[in-house]
């Protein structure tokens, strides 16, 4: 089997070298925009200017830009054909651990374009925006209700936004409380951007190992406590796809030690409208528009991570917020009188409000009831995917799981046949890999994460294409992983030479060749 | 649950296949004392009907500033964006993919990247250009964070017209990250002496073009006083429309750049979401923060993309990463590239002439009314003007007449009250003649 299937790639390469337009049938090889240049071509048609009177004070540029000419049509075809080698949540299912990737609905891009939403610029008199202030607030609210948190910062542009933002607040409250404290605790499961966030905001990391069950081993964290340290940030669930059951006793052990508990939001979608963070203890937590409340990923963002804050840390949040009074709603962009405190803007204007809108739209749209169903049905597909698995894939912790199911690379031992090399094949069946390699404390790990948005009959073949590559790698077919993928639009790149002789732009061939 | 596939029977099915009676019990490692313990007031969902109309209650709410002669600025612009770039940004094999962590399925998107990133680094005229940041504000404190590793010194001086809100941000980092920053009063004459402010404590200095107050400068000889004093030269750029005319911060040996591109591709959305841009010379790279995309060969010796230089980044470094970011501006840089496929080198470059002329117009007719002074030497599409009372109540007033007359100073500097009649004016290729005549009229009006 593994002959002849390295006969039909070998025979499909010789077809694409053939084919005289180097297209793969309908998948059409696409050059880059500078490539298809053709000198004053333009895709927009603007008038001449009036004459004027050059006020730029002789600070000119000089010589061409270097852009290329194209006009519509081929702007349209060259970003089409470049859609088409894409795999997104519209395609199917796409199980990333860790990154939530459900469903965008297409009402909540409609709403977001409304001109009284979209149209709408920031500076304007709070008069003429009374309605954008009382959608924030309206999202304010059920951000809240679901937390149980009294205050909410919602400028925060992204989770890791939100982490620093966090972060930056408990920093502000120890400075507050005259208190200089050097360590941030992390799990070794964390993801990478709390250790990051923590360096960032001026602190010192230290891991805190995970016991044999895959959660935080309280012992240690309890060795660890003391007088230096900041807080810890926790992710729950957490990135092994497994509720820290302990979580209360590692919250009070925290608060006892003088320090804060940073709750890492990441993975709400098992949780929403079913338990509250702020009764684990939590002082404060981001939330991510964009994996829990389906706003689209857009291909690396935009996100948006407002983050919840308990009473003790609400006078740190950052500006701007708005406020009830008399005359309605408006917006604090000022650190004085009642934001004397706040620890000053994170980024520009009020946040993603675009993406608030969408959010907004979701949430109204589910519901309570939905919301809790949507958390339910998470959690079922993901043990469902762990329990049709765990014979043939090797489990890393016994479940139940929430929203993701961890598994580690035992299962391929002495196969030759790596995660990545598991992951590569699974695009050839049209599939979109799991998270690999992360959490970071089991070895190969493979993440799935198949989100509430997944039918049965879905994760039905997913399990089957899974089931019948682990049965290949076993029988010893290491070839067939090692050439994988063979169908997808590029096969597997030279990562390692990519990163030793960069090549971050296109430049006109007579440059590149300097 | 129109978004819910599940069937009660399905989730029968599953539970017996997993072995427990109901989902309740995947619960059970959480604290029966918190879990299903609040009653939370929330209601129950909508159709899509209601959601519709209870959102569109609120978006009518709002005076939108199509509605209205707009001339705001002040870091947000409001641009014509084709109807092309809004259409292909949403297509679902763009706007619902994750940051493109497996080359083999994302190449529409590492593609689209990479000539994203040689567009900003031709604007900007600088080598290298990542794959976008958050917004102008945290570009530039990244920028200066970055400033800070590569000259191994702690201290930023800002401009005095910087962006308020990129100076803000950049001192609320600066004040957690242990740099300090020195904010140079703001400056609506552009006549601070920024190279008296240099030493050999310096890490970097931060300036803007055009300047908050819309003045236009050469910071060749800046970026000199840099260099002999071992600095490095931040340009920041908060409309991206002017490097089609104004000489750009590479030709003015700037070492990073960073900007807001909102003008192309991105709706004024009452502030976000926007995307930051940053480019930098080739040797600095190494120090940049966010993703980058570089061009590999594959398997069959076929040209792609890849992720690249990732030992930066947060998933591969953690604490000792060049930045937190993970998740950046993805989809709003895809809008950027798109507008600027379409205007390409012509029409950038007249697009940036239309501005310039509107503004000139506009300028001309305001700074003719009794009682206002044109502030500025040079601008481009944005200029402040002086009046005879403060620039809020003007604004106010205007609002009643139905124009969106500009940004008054106190809006951005709310502490200096020094500024209270200084009032920010921008014209861009959707203001035309009648619009200008109107709010001519209307500020006469205003101010009478």
């Amino acid at each position: 089997m593994s002959e002849g299937s390295q006969a039909v790639s070998a025979s499909s390469r010789r077809a694409a070298a053939a084919s005289a337009t180097r297209n793969r049938g309908l998948e059409i090889d696409e050059l880059l925009i500078f490539e298809q240049d053709v000198p004053g071509r333009c895709g927009v048609d603007l008038p001449a200017p009036p004459r004027f009177a050059d006020r730029l004070g002789g600070v000119r540029r000089a010589g061409p830009i270097g852009l290329p000419g194209l006009a519509e049509p081929q702007v349209i075809r060259h970003y089409t054909r470049l859609s088409q080698k894409n795999y997104g949540i519209d395609t199917g299912i796409y199980p990333l651990g860790s990154c939530t990737m459900k469903h965008n609905p297409r009402l909540n891009e409609k709403l977001a374009r409304l001109p009284g939403f979209a149209d709408l610029h920031p500076l304007q008199p709070p008069e003429t925006v009374r309605g954008a202030l009382m959608l924030i607030d309206t999202l304010a609210h059920w951000l809240k209700t679901l937390t149980g948190f009294p205050a909410i910062a919602m400028s925060p542009a992204a989770g890791a936004h939100g982490e620093i933002c966090g972060m930056m607040c408990i920093h502000a409250a120890l400075d507050a409380r005259g208190e200089t404290r050097t360590h941030v605790l992390v799990p070794e499961s964390a993801h990478g951007t709390n250790p990051a966030t923590a360096a960032t905001c001026g602190y010192a990391v230290d891991a805190i190992p995970a016991n044999t069950r895959g959660r935080v081993d309280i012992a240690a964290l309890k060795r660890r406590l003391g007088g230096d340290v900041a807080a810890i940030m926790l992710t729950i669930p957490n990135t092994c796809g497994l509720f820290e059951d302990e979580v209360l006793a590692i919250a009070a052990a925290v608060h006892e030690a003088g320090a804060y508990c940073y709750l890492d939001g990441a993975n709400f979608n098992a949780l929403m409208g079913r338990l509250r963070p702020a009764d684990l203890g939590f002082d404060c937590m981001h939330l991510n528009l964009h994996k829990t409340f389906s706003t689209p990923h857009g291909g690396g963002g935009p996100g948006s991570g407002p983050v919840a804050l308990a009473a003790s840390l609400a006078r740190f949040a950052p500006l701007p917020w708005p406020v009830h009074d008399s005359g309605g709603l408006w917006l604090i962009e000022r650190a004085d009188g009642a934001a004397v405190d706040s620890i000053g803007r994170i980024k520009g204007f009020h946040g993603q409000f675009g993406m608030f809108v969408r959010a907004l739209a979701y949430l109204m749209s589910l519901g309570l009831d939905g919301l809790r169903q949507a958390a339910a049905d998470a959690v079922l597909n993901a043990n469902y995917l762990l329990a049709s698995l765990q014979d043939v894939l090797t489990p890393s912790f016994p479940g139940p799981a929430m929203h993701e199911a961890l598994f580690d690379d035992h299962f391929l031992k002495d196969t030759g046949v790596t995660t990545l090399d598991l992951a590569k094949a699974l695009i050839d069946e049209g599939l979109h890999p799991m998270t690999m390699y992360f959490p970071l404390i089991v070895h190969g790990a493979l993440l799935i994460e198949p989100t509430e948005n997944e039918s049965k009959a879905s994760l039905d073949r997913f399990v089957a294409a899974m089931r019948t590559l682990a049965q290949r790698a076993r029988a010893g077919d290491s070839g067939f992983f090692r050439a994988a993928p063979r169908l997808a639009p590029r096969r597997r790149f030279d990562e390692t030479e990519a990163a030793r002789r960069p090549i971050l732009r296109w430049r006109p061939a007579k440059e590149a060749a300097e | 649950m129109r978004y819910l596939p599940l069937g009660d029977a399905d989730r029968r099915a599953m539970l017996a296949t997993i072995g427990v009676g109901d989902v309740d019990g995947l619960y059970r490692d959480v604290p029966r004392a918190v879990f299903e313990t609040a009653r939370l007031d929330l209601p129950d969902g909508l159709g899509e009907i209601e959601v519709e109309r209870a959102l569109g209650r609120m978006a009518a709410e709002n005076l939108s500033a199509g509605a209205a002669p707009c001339f705001l600025g002040g870091g947000a612009y409001r641009h014509h964006v084709p109807a092309t770039v809004d259409y292909l940004i949403q297509r679902g094999e763009f706007l619902t993919a994750y940051t493109p962590y497996q080359p083999e399925a994302s190449q529409g998107t590492l593609q689209a990247m990479f000539e994203f990133q040689t567009q900003v680094a031709l604007l900007a005229a600088m080598d290298v250009a990542n794959a976008s940041l958050y917004d102008g504000a945290t570009a530039t404190a990244e920028a200066a964070m970055m400033a800070n590793r590569l000259t191994r010194r702690k201290r930023a001086i800002l401009a005095g017209d910087l962006h308020p809100h990129y100076r803000a941000a950049t001192a609320t980092y600066a004040r957690f990250n242990g740099f300090e920053v020195v904010a140079r009063p703001p400056d609506p004459d552009a006549a601070d002496d920024l190279e008296a402010t240099i030493d050999d404590t310096t890490a970097c200095v931060v300036v803007q073009n055009p300047g908050a107050f819309g003045q236009v400068r050469d910071f060749g000889a800046l970026a000199a006083a840099c260099h002999r004093a071992g600095a490095l030269l931040v340009v920041a750029t908060a409309e991206i429309v002017s490097l089609g005319m104004v000489k750009p911060p590479g030709a003015m040996d700037a070492d990073i750049f960073v900007g807001e591109g909102q003008s192309l591709g991105n709706p004024l959305s009452f502030g976000g979401p926007y995307l930051g841009l940053m480019a930098t010379r080739d040797r600095f790279v190494r120090q940049m923060p966010g993703r980058l995309v570089g061009q590999a060969t594959d398997a069959d010796g076929r040209r792609g993309f890849v992720l690249t230089l990732t030992a930066r980044e947060q998933h591969i470094r953690r604490e000792k990463a060049t930045s937190n970011i993970c998740t950046n501006s993805g989809l709003c840089a895809l809008a950027f590239a798109v507008h600027l496929a379409l205007l390409g080198e012509a029409g950038f470059a007249r697009l940036a002439e239309i501005n310039h002329a509107r503004a000139t117009a506009l300028a001309g007719q305001l700074a003719a009314i009794a009682g206002v002074t044109l502030v500025n030497d040079t601008f481009f599409n944005e200029f402040t003007l002086r009046l005879p009372k403060p620039a809020a109540h003007v604004v106010a007033a205007l609002a009643r007449r139905g124009i969106l007359g500009g940004v008054p100073a106190s809006r951005l500097w709310p502490e200096r009250p020094e500024l209270a009649d200084l009032l920010l004016v921008a014209a861009t290729e959707t203001n035309g003649d009648d619009d200008i005549a109107a709010f001519a009229g209307a500020l006469a009006e205003a101010l009478r």
